[in-house]
């Protein structure tokens, strides 16, 4: 056993913040078969919410990004 | 045991971050702000396509156009549909450097697919600059068409009245985060994927699961290049979206 704590406590952060990137995919999962439900439903509408639905899923994906910047400053800044 | 992992590491001696290093293009040595880099020159080249496709391209203005100068009018029509959908008519002043923005990360992203290549966006010191550009202009525009009125977009009139002031510090903390997931989410999507290819691209080393490796380093390069359009998108419609909230603060 050798190297310090801390650093053992700077992977296991990293590898747990690596569950946030996994729980934000959940969430754009949902906007998006949320999306496509309605755009079955009523096809005429959909093509004028694609835009929403970027939009949706970039603000779904925007909280996964920050459980990975938490990762890389884990790993690579603190 | 140790020696083991040591000699597994040896057979697998891939270093996925590696391509994301800054290097002087001439010779050795330390870099300062005024060295070339493979950065400048993957700057350069994005700069160059972006004008043959866009200025060389449409310079014989046909009627019918050719294949280089219909490209050129799909993209133009595309980004000025965006903005004129999402921002409204008097968000057509800004259109040029909303279009510059997508044609630039649009390029350095499928650029940086290629072989050898340097992704430029894969950077937060670039997207970074990006996005702070979009922030700052967008607050300034917005102080500067509503004057203090703007400061109703942190004021939701919609909620009930005991509500505001915590959706007020909500809103606020909100807008000072975009900057920072509006570049990260860009940077974030093209170094992650670039080095999932090159993960994969690694286990190509060992002949039992190397024609897995291949299969599947030819599927992510397919979903690389979806991703690369998608996020040059995203990134042009939040700044649509940002200038909207800037012209219209009304909830």
């Amino acid at each position: 056993m050798e190297g310090n704590i801390a650093e053992l406590g700077q992977y296991i952060g990293a590898g747990l913040a690596a569950i946030g990137s996994g729980t934000a995919a959940v969430g754009v999962g949902n906007v998006a078969g949320n999306f496509l439900s309605g755009a079955l439903r009523n096809p005429s509408a959909a093509a004028g919410q694609t835009a929403t639905l970027f939009i949706g899923i970039a603000f779904a994906e925007a909280l996964g990004i920050f459980a990975f910047l938490v990762a890389l400053l884990l790993m690579f800044a603190v | 045991m140790a020696s083991e992992a040591q000699g597994e590491e040896a057979g697998l001696s891939f270093h996925p971050m590696d391509q994301f290093l800054v290097k002087p293009l001439f010779g050795e040595g330390d870099v300062h702000w005024y060295t070339p880099t493979n950065v400048t020159l993957w700057l350069f080249i994005v700069a160059v396509a972006i004008a043959a496709l866009l200025v060389a391209g449409t310079r014989g203005r046909a009627i019918v156009p050719n294949r280089v100068q219909s490209v050129a009018e799909l993209a133009y029509g595309m980004t000025y549909k965006m903005v004129e959908d999402v921002t409204g008519k008097d968000g057509l002043k800004y259109f040029p450097y909303i279009m510059t923005l997508f044609m630039f990360i649009l390029f350095s992203n499928m650029l940086g697919l290629l072989p050898k290549a340097f992704t430029v966006t894969s950077h937060i010191a670039v997207t970074g600059v990006l996005a702070l550009a979009v922030f700052i202009s967008v607050t300034v525009i917005g102080f500067v068409k509503n004057g203090a009125q703007f400061l109703g977009l942190f004021w939701v009139s919609s909620a009930p009245l005991v509500l505001r002031p915590i959706l007020a510090v909500i809103e606020v903390i909100s807008y000072f985060v975009r900057p920072v997931s509006h570049s990260i989410r860009l940077a974030g999507n093209m170094m992650a994927g670039h080095a999932v290819m090159k993960v994969f691209a690694g286990f190509a080393a060992i002949a039992v699961i190397s024609p897995i490796s291949i299969l599947a380093v030819t599927a992510i390069y397919g979903l690389e290049v979806l991703v690369a359009t998608i996020q040059a998108y995203v990134f042009t419609i939040l700044t649509c979206v940002y200038l909207k909230d800037a012209l219209h603060p009304q909830h």
